[in-house]
């Protein structure tokens, strides 16, 4: 896997008159990782929607390595090589946590064998191992997010895509699955680009982060530049004076 | 076109309406079932049948004329609709539709079955005076025993609308179609609204069948008919439309009246199913419904 | 020697060896029973043979069809009707009739997934089909019309033109199900299958993962009507009669569905074990039937089990036995 580079230039999209996201740009170089971050409702899983190929974005355009994929399906989009997890998880209840990481790996093996060899390395890595013969539909909720990362990562991607990840996570577990993302971006290139609400999370990890507001982009820079950046903060915490 | 085409066609149009109006009324209780509950009545057909049986019964063996029957028909379809939902139906509610399907599948063999059993397999008819009467209004005629079924049903669903609109429980229902769990968020018993709902589904199409006896005669194989015409007319219409219902009631009456004088009768009901088809693809949430989930 | 391999994959011997006595039993049947056992067999075949090509679609890819007596309907009535006005054997004729069923279902499944119509929509879009197909069949005297079609009852045994008594039918609907037992089998352990599972539990991320979900809805589909024709052309040289009303009738659709149901959607041995459940039950019912004398006291029996099924086996039969069995989940 190495990663590659992501660009959006003047991405929009509106849903029935409600305009969602409005004339976004950035880029997540190959082998970073950048994060979007803004107020709940301002259109991050639309984007990510948009990247991902759930819907094709009304104007502007998604670029991969140069090559348009805004408007493909979200299969030829993985085919393109971008794997992504769901902001409310969406494992196969009724297939084995094996099983459901095989069907992404069989993206790129063409045989059971092979593919279920290739899901159960991952599995080792996120620490799913021996529980691979469970049913998904029985995985705690940390589980199921480290299953959703791991089926897409089975489909080796060179663009990961990971909304809300760290949600509903212990701090502790937050700082295991940081690790795993690191040592990821480290050991492979990936380019991972991650919505997030835990700044914990945001901090240790991207080095870049994108800030959207009612579907516009007001911000840009490094985390340390955000968490002092006066649109930012009047976004989150109201307009007030800032703490 | 020859005048006496105009006449035939327009002859066939008012007959069309006037069954149509009782078709919807049957369709209503489908949509009201679907429309709150997301549960597809299988059994709708059957439950129709019975309505026609019992109506039947209550001429045969009392003397009462279905239309007057119709008010305790009704009564006892709403009472069993709220047992059978409350009993059976209601772990149901969310699952897959195949279970679904099969469950509503068991109790309509159960319903056509029991008929059979007790009413025998030939047809039984009403014989009344007013089916010999007419009305006319110019050039057109109306069946006395249509025009009186059809201002039946537009009463019944006039009453709906106004339980619906006006009442708290009406209310609350629709509140609970809406959004489930905000209803039992802000206190609303959905078990007992849904149980309601049911009863009430099944006492659109027991009053239905109390007046389509009075048009036709019945027999247990009509219920699979009743089924497919109820679900075109919803579809057509839109499921969980109570408008939608009716319209569509109409229209498939008019469109059945109308494809047995220009066609041969036989085909009226591949025009029904075409109509779903073209439906389904373009427009599946009807004339007048919710989109699809 | 490897497909072979891949088929029995990691079964535990004690399977394959149940399986083994079970068909060399199955094999020797003819031999074993009298001529109305024979015929419960044969009923039991032919549910458990066609419940297996409906689990494809709805098991496996786990779209609702409730008008899979159109492709049934379609493979009989052409096979037949090209036997009875051609002479073209049956198996000659069974290709064109697999064929045209095979076009009917892509056309259904087209429309349907390409609108994503899904679940109850998708279903009524199948039964729609189905009835207006019913209608049209009602008027085309090639196919006989509402009349019906015959194929003559010759007295010998001709295999080429599938004329004969039980024995041969039984023979071939054997072959069929155990043909469509391997065939399930290996598609289960197989990309497509795996894809199928994946696009039953969860069409949008199965997409996400790479998945072509519109491309393999169409396969299930297509399989699965080819595969109900084949039942079909059975049906119709083994009856030697044809009509409208029952061929496309919702309840040959209906009675399709009930074996898979019942013994289990979307496993290897459901539909097998719900055609056992349901002939056996078809059987002490008719038998209870002749006892107590009512009218239709058959089928509320039978409405009633199914509903005692429902209610406390919705997974199917085959699950619970499973379970009861001691055999492992990933061995459904």
């Amino acid at each position: 896997m190495s990663g590659a580079r992501l660009d959006l230039d003047g991405v929009g999209k509106h849903f029935r008159g409600l305009r969602a996201v409005h004339d976004v740009s950035f880029t997540v170089p190959a082998g970073a990782i950048h994060a979007l971050i803004g107020p709940n409702g301002a259109g991050k899983t639309t984007i990510f929607n948009m990247i991902a190929g759930v819907f094709a974005p009304d104007s502007g355009a998604v670029q991969l390595d140069g090559r348009t994929i805004s408007g493909l399906r979200p299969d030829r989009i993985c085919d393109a090589g971008v794997g992504r997890t769901f902001q409310l998880v969406k494992p196969f209840k009724g297939l084995s946590v094996l099983e459901n990481v095989t069907v992404g790996a069989l993206h790129r093996k063409a045989h059971l064998a092979e593919a279920r060899e290739a899901a159960t390395a991952i599995l080792s890595g996120l620490g799913l191992h021996d529980r691979r013969h469970q049913l998904a539909e029985s995985l705690t909720l940390p589980d199921r997010k480290r299953l959703e990362v791991a089926r897409a990562l089975a489909t080796e991607p060179k663009l990961l895509l990971l909304d809300e990840v760290m949600a509903g996570l212990r701090p502790t577990e937050v700082d295991v699955m940081v690790a795993f993302l690191r040592e990821l971006n480290q050991r492979t290139g990936l380019t991972i680009l991650l919505i997030e609400h835990v700044m914990r999370a945001v901090m240790a990890l991207a080095a870049e982060v994108v800030v959207v507001s009612y579907g516009e982009k007001i911000a840009q820079g490094t985390p340390q530049e955000i968490s002092r950046h006066q649109a930012v903060l009047d976004v989150y915490l109201g307009e007030q004076e800032a703490s | 076109m020859t005048s006496d085409f105009l006449l035939n066609l327009a002859q066939a149009i008012t007959k069309g309406l006037l069954t149509g109006m009782v078709y919807g009324l049957m369709a209503l209780g489908l949509s009201v079932i679907f429309g709150v509950m997301r549960i597809v009545n299988f059994a709708h057909g059957e439950m129709m049948v019975v309505g026609m049986y019992l109506a039947w019964m209550g001429f045969e063996y009392l003397q009462v004329s279905p239309l007057l029957c119709l008010p305790v028909i009704a009564l006892i379809f709403f009472g069993a609709g709220y047992v059978l939902q409350r009993g059976l139906i209601s772990p149901f509610i969310g699952r897959p539709e195949h279970q679904q399907f099969l469950l509503l599948l068991a109790v309509a063999i159960l319903l056509v079955n029991a008929s059979l059993a007790i009413a025998g397999p030939d047809s039984r008819g009403v014989q009344m005076e007013s089916q010999f009467e007419s009305y006319e209004l110019g050039p057109l005629v109306f069946d006395a025993v249509r025009l009186q079924a059809a201002l039946a049903a537009v009463a019944i669903a006039l009453l709906l609308w106004l339980f619906f609109t006006r009442t708290r429980t009406g209310k609350s229902i629709r509140a609970a179609a809406d959004n489930n769990l905000a209803a039992q968020v802000v206190g609303l018993d959905v078990r007992r609204l849904y149980a309601v709902t049911f009863g009430i589904g099944a006492a659109c199409v027991g009053a239905a069948g109390a007046l389509m006896i009075t048009i036709i005669p019945v027999t247990p194989f009509l219920a699979v008919e009743y089924t497919l015409l109820a679900f075109v007319i919803v579809i057509v219409g839109g499921l969980g439309s109570m408008t939608g219902a009716l319209l569509g009631g109409l229209l498939i009456g008019v469109s059945e009246a109308v494809a047995g004088l220009l066609l041969q009768p036989s085909l009226k009901s591949m025009f029904s199913f075409g109509l779903l088809i073209l439906v389904l693809l373009l427009r599946p949430q009807g004339l007048m419904g919710k989109g699809p989930q | 020697m490897s497909f072979v391999r891949r088929l029995v994959g990691d079964a535990p011997p004690r399977i394959l060896l149940s399986l083994g006595v079970l068909l060399a039993l199955l094999l020797a049947a003819p031999a074993l029973v009298g001529k109305y056992w024979l015929s419960v067999l044969i009923l039991m075949l032919y549910f458990a043979y066609v419940g297996q090509a409906w689990n494809i679609l709805m098991g496996f890819a786990g779209q609702l069809s409730l008008g899979h007596a159109l492709y049934a309907g379609l493979g009989g009535y052409i096979a037949a009707g090209l036997y009875f006005h051609y002479g073209i054997g049956p198996w000659a004729g069974l290709f064109a009739g697999v064929a045209v069923a095979a076009i009917a279902g892509s056309i259904v499944g087209y429309l349907g997934f390409r609108f994503s119509l899904a679940g109850v929509y998708f279903a009524l879009l199948t039964i729609a089909f189905s009835e207006f197909t019913r209608v049209a069949f009602d008027h085309w005297q090639w196919a006989g019309g509402s009349g019906g079609l015959f194929l003559k009852v010759e007295a010998a045994t001709d295999i080429v033109n599938l004329r004969g008594g039980s024995v041969l039918f039984y023979y071939l609907i054997l072959a069929l199900s155990v043909g469509a037992f391997l065939l399930c089998r290996a598609l289960l352990e197989s990309r497509l299958g795996r894809y199928w599972l994946a696009i039953r539990e969860d069409a949008e991320a199965a997409q996400a993962v790479g998945v072509p979900v519109l491309r393999c809805k169409m396969i299930a589909i297509i399989i699965s009507a080819a595969l109900t024709a084949l039942a079909g052309v059975w049906n119709a040289f083994y009856y030697n009669n044809l009509f409208p009303e029952t061929a496309f009738s919702m309840g040959r659709s209906i009675e399709i569905t009930l074996a898979p149901i019942i013994g289990g959607l979307g496993t290897l041995f459901g539909p097998i074990v719900g055609a056992v459940v349901l002939t056996g039950l078809g059987e002490a019912f008719t038998d209870l039937g002749e006892v107590l004398h009512i009218p239709g006291i058959k089928q509320i029996f039978y409405g009633l089990a199914l509903l005692v099924i429902v209610m406390y086996r919705p997974a199917g039969v085959w699950p619970w036995l499973a379970r009861k069995l001691g055999l492992e989940e990933g061995q459904s």
